[in-house]
């Protein structure tokens, strides 16, 4: 078996006092790819929040260790430098900021917390046109205010195009299939399996099957009500899909 | 003309007059450190004027900066513009006081003013009174006004990309303030950015 990567141990959090998560175990290797799926207000995108360190979500009770070391004493961007990325489910618009800055600005901050020098400007403008290419985004893109007038579908193109510049070892897709049409989602999966390798693992949230059909996970996970109800393989999504969640014992 | 003034450091002049068809592009800058008063008067008063005025000011500490513009229309068929954007941290003291007026006679005027601010602090206070007195009824005219904190939402999503904190927020005020930096001359963009950092 390959390497624990992650490892969350009974964890309770939530949001101004009100409990979400009542308590989370999950365990992802090296080369996972685990789907968490569930219905509204099940705690999804709270579990999301509580891995990146999203200011506002306090965890009461458990763990969480990635790699080795303890993940909620990091801040969100120390999470971000030891390679844990979030696929916004909804991306921020930032007016006055580009892409390019946007992502110089990301990946020298990187570079710099392991020691290493800034990325020089011929290198950095290689790997956008290079990571561009792959979510078939056009050359004015870069050049463009980070989310501001894009569609839907081009914000959860954003996502997959920053995910593919950092390199993250730890992804978690927050409904990324979200308001996509099926081009669309072709595009970002076919993006997100690009970048999959032996060493880095994903989180796929989502509510329904059909990005799963791209995003073959491993393991899926029914979380309702703030707990882990149900852990199989691949064939749980099709189960959901014909019978929904109300099936399953919360 | 296009002038560049540091407020508080250049002499600044009180009172302009337009004549029929001059154009006048008058940026100001407030740095950090600034106790001053800019009262400015324009008044337009020939056809075919364009008048563009921006502000951009960085308050700290016990900064106390007041500004006070009036762009006075007596003649119809020119165009105002004012754009004034700022920070306000520590216990600084902002007040801007943006007056439009347009004369009975003044028709087919366009004048629009916009003052936008970022309290960093919850000590800083900023004033903003946008008038508009309209004597003329055939004019498109507007004013906005704003004030608020940086945005919490853009700055998780910069540090979950890995921007630290303190970078994200500059790079935020940085856009904000963009819009009025880009008019500066190259030395004093670096100077207000330097303030920013």
């Amino acid at each position: 078996m390959s390497k624990i990567l992650l490892e969350i141990k009974n964890l309770h959090a939530g949001v101004a006092g009100k409990e979400i998560l009542k308590g989370i175990d999950l365990t992802i290797r090296e080369g996972e790819v685990h789907a968490v799926m569930g219905p509204n207000g099940a705690g999804k995108s709270t579990l999301g929040g509580v891995l990146t360190g999203r200011p506002g979500y306090e965890v009461t009770e458990g763990s969480i260790v990635f790699d080795g070391k303890d993940l909620l004493a990091m801040s969100p961007e120390e999470r971000s430098w030891a390679g844990i990325f979030l696929s916004f489910q909804y991306p921020v618009e930032i007016p006055g900021v580009s892409i390019t800055n946007f992502m110089k600005a990301a990946i020298n901050a990187k570079r710099k917390a392991h020691g290493q020098p800034e990325i020089k400007p011929g290198e950095f403008l290689k790997l956008l046109k290079e990571k561009m290419a792959l979510v078939g985004m056009k050359g004015e893109f870069a050049r463009r205010d980070v989310n501001v007038g894009f569609s839907g579908g081009e914000k959860k193109r954003n996502e997959i195009f920053q995910m593919a510049m950092l390199e993250p070892r730890f992804s978690i897709l927050d409904e990324t299939d979200s308001g996509l049409d099926v081009d669309a989602l072709k595009i970002v999966a076919d993006g997100v399996r690009a970048l999959r390798t032996p060493e880095t693992s994903t989180i796929v949230i989502t509510h329904y099957r059909k990005l799963l059909d791209y995003i073959v996970p491993d393991v899926v996970h029914v979380l309702k009500d703030g707990r882990i109800v149900e852990t199989a393989g691949r064939e749980l999504a099709d189960r959901i899909e014909n019978e929904g969640y109300e099936s399953l014992n919360g | 003309m296009d002038k560049v003034y540091v407020i508080g450091r250049d002499a600044i002049p009180q009172f302009l007059r337009m004549e029929a068809g001059e154009q006048l592009r008058m940026t100001f800058v407030a740095l950090p450190g600034t106790t001053a008063r800019l009262a400015l008067e324009v008044e337009i008063a020939g056809p075919g004027c364009d008048l563009d005025l921006a502000a951009a000011y960085v308050c700290s500490g016990c900064d106390d900066l007041r500004m006070n513009v009036l762009v006075r229309h007596t003649c119809g068929g020119s165009t105002s513009r004012q754009l004034v954007k700022g920070l306000a941290d520590g216990g600084s003291r902002v007040e801007f006081d943006g007056m439009i007026y347009i004369a009975q006679d003044a028709q087919k005027t366009e004048a629009h003013q916009e003052s936008h601010s970022i309290l960093l602090s919850p000590e800083a206070k900023v004033e903003a009174r946008p008038q508009l007195e309209i004597y003329a009824d055939d004019v498109i005219c507007s004013h906005g006004c704003t004030s608020g904190f940086l945005n919490a939402e853009e700055e998780f999503y910069m540090r979950s990309r890995g921007i630290p904190e303190e970078v994200a927020k500059q790079l935020q005020k940085l856009a904000f303030l963009a819009p009025v930096m880009q008019r500066l001359p190259e030395d004093l963009g670096r100077e207000l950015y330097e303030s920013i950092s």
